[in-house]
């Protein structure tokens, strides 16, 4: 077997006053796969997220990056690895220019000059927003901001990239436009969301988490057909969406 | 929503004012505003060298007059202080339409009214060719510390997102039926802006973990600005040249 993208093992953490999120979560994701973190309001997910590359420490278990276990001494490698799509593309753009906030990852670990242009081209380039590269966020779109906070991360060259609600607040057009980026991107991809026909379309794999704990873990179609797992969770589908008749 | 207020300094164009680097006519700004500054107030002429001076690079940038008139209006509280200041001043009086008026307080409100308006019409110009992210890498240009550019980058762009969600909160208190007429109501403006005080820190928060999140290490990267030729520079600098030149002779003469 190949070494997973992403191994979590046995996540524990609670916040500074006192909440206990996360209950020895455990899962692992392996190269180019792609993956749906489905799972109730407050379950956890963005809290797990924001370990995956170290903002928040666990209070124990572990997370490993491709065989690199985070620690001090490893943090900025994985950060560079493991890029994080912010649910709120106003956090995650916060340079004056789309074209300088591209560059903002790459530029911290050192890139320059003719490189680092190509790499900020070629990740606009990739979600199709190259042309607004001079202008600031804020006159930008909800959907363009989003494609553009993708941008960011890919400008990093990561090995495997995590979005946090991708399709959240997108009109159906915008929606569907980065469902086709996304797929269209060659990369590992663990993707949080509650829009459960945008997890069947996108990732064959899911994983359910409900009170800090992964309690599901398999294929998206499966997931979802389980009415009774469904209904324990919180999860429900579209009014006459059947995951069995789409695809 | 997103903000029309960033823009309405800009007019788009593609004039040579707009394409010079932004370092040069921050520098040339600089200058020219030092030299009216320095311009002794009875040589008329050479405020009106002055005046000249910008009218021509309003007229190279292809920006109308009514366009920096309107811009100048928030210069009127300065106006309405120098029309006041003939009446009040001491010294020898003047004697005008039965009205007397001082003399050193008639020099001192012309003063005020000139150069002010000549400094503020410079500063239109300007903001009018360069955007908000231009004139931030050629203040880092000239050497203006990072810490400061960064702060007043953030400033600028996270001015739009906060002014949204207090428009937000307001709409949303106005629609549980808050009246803003009734004083005692004010109580509910002083806990919206505890919360938006609070909604604020919590983005920033945010932000700060994004940044993390790619890298960031307390040291804000910086991105080459166009260098300025020197040929950019000698066009930006025609101007301070010759105001300066008129507050030579000015004073000289
Ligand atoms: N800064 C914080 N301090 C204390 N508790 C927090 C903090 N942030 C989140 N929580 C709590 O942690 C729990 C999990 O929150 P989290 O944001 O991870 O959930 P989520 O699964 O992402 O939910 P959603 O689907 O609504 O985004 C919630 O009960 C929340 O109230
Ligand atoms: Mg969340």
């Amino acid at each position: 077997m190949s070494v997973p993208a992403l191994e979590v093992v046995d996540l524990s953490y609670h916040y500074p006053d006192g909440t206990e999120v996360l209950r020895n979560a455990g899962f692992h994701i392996h190269p180019g796969e792609r993956v749906a973190l489905l799972g109730p309001n407050g379950a956890g997910k963005t809290t797990l997220v924001f370990h995956l590359n170290g903002i928040f420490r666990p209070d124990s278990g572990s997370v490993i990056v491709a065989g690199l276990p985070l620690d001090d001494e490893h943090v900025k490698e994985i950060r560079r690895r493991v890029g994080i799509v912010f649910q709120d593309p106003d956090d995650q753009l916060f340079m004056p220019t789309v074209g300088q906030d591209v560059a903002f990852g790459p530029a911290n670990y050192g890139v320059e000059g003719a490189e680092l242009q190509t790499r900020v081209n070629d990740a606009l380039s990739a979600v199709g927003m190259l042309d607004v590269a001079g202008r600031p966020p804020h006159h930008l779109s909800v959907g363009q901001r989003r494609r553009v906070a993708v941008a960011t991360v890919l400008a990093m060259k990561p090995e495997i990239v995590v979005l946090d609600e991708p399709s959240s607040n997108l009109d159906p057009a915008s929606r569907r436009e980065l469902a086709d980026i996304l797929t269209s991107l060659d990369i590992t991809m663990l993707m949080v969301t509650h829009d459960l026909p945008y997890a069947l379309e996108l990732c064959p794999r899911s994983l359910v988490m409900n009170e800090g704990s992964i309690i599901a873990d398999g294929s998206t179609r499966q997931i979802l057909s389980d009415r009774e797992l469904m209904k324990a969770n919180r999860l429900e589908l579209p009014l006459g969406f059947d995951p069995n008749l789409t695809l | 929503m997103s903000g029309t207020h960033t823009h309405a300094l800009f007019v788009h164009g593609h004039s040579h004012l707009h394409r010079l680097p932004a370092s040069t006519k921050l520098g040339a700004l600089g200058l020219f505003v030092l030299a009216v500054v320095l311009t002794p107030r009875e040589s008329f002429w050479a405020f009106v060298v002055h005046a000249v001076l910008i009218l021509s690079a309003m007229w190279l940038a292809g920006l109308k007059p009514g366009f920096v008139a309107k811009r100048l209006v928030i210069e009127i509280p300065f106006v309405l202080f120098a029309l006041f200041l003939p009446f009040v001043a001491g010294g020898d009086k003047l004697d005008v339409l039965g009205l007397s008026l001082s003399i050193e307080g008639l020099w001192g409100g012309w003063n005020i009214v000139a150069k002010g308006t000549l400094g503020l019409a410079a500063s239109i110009v300007l903001t009018a060719t360069t955007t908000v992210p231009d004139l931030l890498s050629g203040l880092e240009r000239l050497r203006v510390p990072r810490l400061i550019t960064s702060i007043a980058g953030f400033m600028v762009r996270y001015l739009d997102v906060i002014a949204g969600e207090m428009h937000r909160m307001r709409l949303a208190m106005l629609s549980r039926g808050h009246d803003p007429r009734w004083i005692w109501q004010a109580k509910a403006y002083a806990t919206s802006a505890g919360a938006l005080f609070i909604r604020s820190y919590e983005r920033g928060e945010r932000v700060y973990y994004a940044m993390t999140a790619r890298g960031f290490a307390g040291q804000m990267p910086t991105f080459d600005a166009e260098r300025a030729t020197a040929t950019e520079w000698m066009g930006a600098l025609l101007l301070p040249a010759v105001a300066w030149t008129a507050v030579a002779v000015a004073v000289l003469a």
